[in-house]
């Protein structure tokens, strides 16, 4: 197996894709987080006093990974869906024809890969949500920092997991990022509070992931209230992962190539 | 290098309505070019995919060394394959392409470099492959068949788009791995080059065995039909081309006047 995951980490080092996925997230995950806290520190004085109070910096630290995800999920699908759209699928899989072991390397070297990139994202995207919000900061060891940082550093592997399963299942990056970008964007815009849809778009995966984040609304607002804590949020979202890679895996075993 | 059978067994390959492949049966065996032939359609790729594993079989089955390629932990050991020169990621260098399959197989780094010398592309290994020309394409792909020096090769239509140069070297190289002991099964449209190449020929139209002979006795038994022409005195009465055309004549003028 340490062969195969070698020889998938090569794969994903040798296409000029990678890099410029991995710079994509990291820059919009982390510009975007200095431009939120910078507007917050700027129109601080203007919230009102009940929000004032109940101000909680965190929200305004992650909400740029809603953003940096895309490139991310991007490089999920391409990694995936370039194995089929160039015609490698055939030599990979007369390297490896045991397709579980082929399957298990793509996702084992993809969870590496993105574990790398969430923990280089998340904390650059904390520094520099920090400097943005000047004197409204939070500092790493405040309560509940390390769970959100933790949490986001999970969410974005899941996220990347759940793209490599639905690539997997659909073999090609249209439809594959057909669903995922507008599912991810307009998550990212509030689509988990819009009020009549929210019984059933709280739970998306992006959105069960977002409670740990703390990047789900104000705190203490009950239009933003949701009937999951922060951890079994996230343990929603690794479900939706669990079966994207399953159908992905069940896809690639029967079909023919 | 570990000699080995390709053996298939009444393989059937059906599509919904289509039968792409159909009870086919036939024997490559070690030491000699086997030539795969026949009409366009006539399921040649679609065997070679069954073979590999790509696709499975509705019935029957296919061979390789006893067992289905499926099964093979190492396969790049004991199988090469070549199937379409283009299936290569056109961003990744000639050279990460060896590597990274190389690494699935546990082949080390001076197999890929002897490899790359073999066929003629050590000046350009760490050139993009989107860069390459499709004669250089074939070349990497034959590399990519010899990385784990296997005792079977299984090449689909090496000589495309290749200019005279390449299909001699093509040519020249599937006679001397043969020599070596190994199975070669070439699939080609090529009769002229089959002529050249190959000890066997399997001839296949419809998914079927039209024949599974030597390239003389299909000559010397062809019957000569209509448009037969009177040869020279002392010169055979037929080619290769001739021969092969009379017969996978039905099958070709089936499917143009039939189902497709």
């Amino acid at each position: 197996m340490t062969a195969l995951l070698s020889a998938e980490w090569l794969k994903i080092r040798s296409v000029r894709s990678t890099t410029w996925c991995v710079s994509l997230t990291i820059a919009l995950s982390v510009g975007l987080a200095y431009l939120v806290g910078l507007s917050f520190r700027t129109n601080f004085p203007d919230l009102p006093p009940d929000q004032r109070a109940t101000f909680d910096p965190l929200f305004a630290t992650f909400y740029s990974l809603t953003i940096g995800q895309l490139a991310l999920v991007v490089l999920a699908v391409l990694l995936v869906t370039g194995e089929y759209s160039t015609g490698t699928i055939r030599a990979s899989l007369t390297a490896t024809p045991r397709r579980g072991r082929f399957y298990a390397a793509k996702a084992g070297t993809g969870t590496l890969l993105a574990a790398a990139v969430a923990m280089v994202t998340v904390l650059a995207t904390f520094a520099a949500a920090q400097a943005g919000l000047g004197p409204h900061a939070t500092s790493p060891r405040a309560d509940g920092v390390p769970a959100a940082a933790a949490g986001a550093c999970l969410y974005l592997m899941l996220i990347y997991l759940f793209a490599t399963g639905l690539a997997a299942l659909l073999r090609n990056a249209i439809p594959a990022l057909g669903i995922l970008l507008p599912l991810l964007f307009l998550g990212s815009q509030g689509l988990g509070n819009v009020p009549k849809l929210k019984t059933v778009t709280q739970y998306l995966p992006d959105q069960t992931g977002m409670v740990i984040m703390h990047i789900v609304g104000q705190a203490n607002d009950p239009r933003f209230a949701r009937p999951y804590g922060p951890w079994a949020g996230l343990g929603l979202t690794a479900l939706w992962t669990a079966a994207a890679l399953l159908a992905g895996y069940l896809a690639m075993r029967h079909r023919d190539t | 290098m570990v000699a080995g059978v390709i053996e298939v067994n009444q393989l059937t390959k059906r599509y919904r309505a289509n039968v792409a492949v159909d009870r086919l049966s036939f024997t490559v065996k070690p030491g000699m070019v086997t030539g795969f032939v026949g009409p366009n359609g006539a399921g040649k790729t679609t065997t070679i995919r069954l073979l590999l594993g790509l696709a499975a079989p509705t019935a029957g089955q296919a061979l390789v060394g006893g067992r289905q390629y499926a099964s093979i932990r190492r396969p790049l050991h004991e199988v090469g394959a070549l199937l379409d020169a283009n299936a290569v990621h056109p961003g990744r260098s000639a050279v990460n392409h060896l590597r990274w399959l190389a690494r699935t197989n546990g082949i080390g780094p001076a197999r890929i470099v002897s490899t790359l010398e073999q066929v003629g592309l050590a000046g350009a290994a760490r050139k993009r492959v989107g860069a390459f020309s499709l004669g250089m394409r074939q070349r990497l792909g034959i590399a990519a068949a010899l990385l784990g020096d296997p005792g079977v090769l299984i090449l689909d239509e090496p000589m495309n788009g290749l200019d005279p140069q390449g299909v001699r070297w093509i040519r020249d190289l599937m006679g001397a791995l043969a020599a070596e002991g190994r199975a070669v099964l070439l699939s080609s449209h090529l009769m002229g080059e089959m002529e050249l190449i190959a000890d066997r020929l399997v001839i296949i139209g419809r998914g079927r065995l039209i024949a599974d002979t030597t390239v003389g006795e299909l000559i010397s038994n062809a019957p000569t039909g209509r448009g037969a022409t009177p040869d020279a005195p002392g010169q055979k009465a037929t080619s290769l081309e001739d021969a092969y055309l009379r017969l996978t004549d039905e099958a070709v003028e089936h499917r143009a006047g039939g189902d497709r």
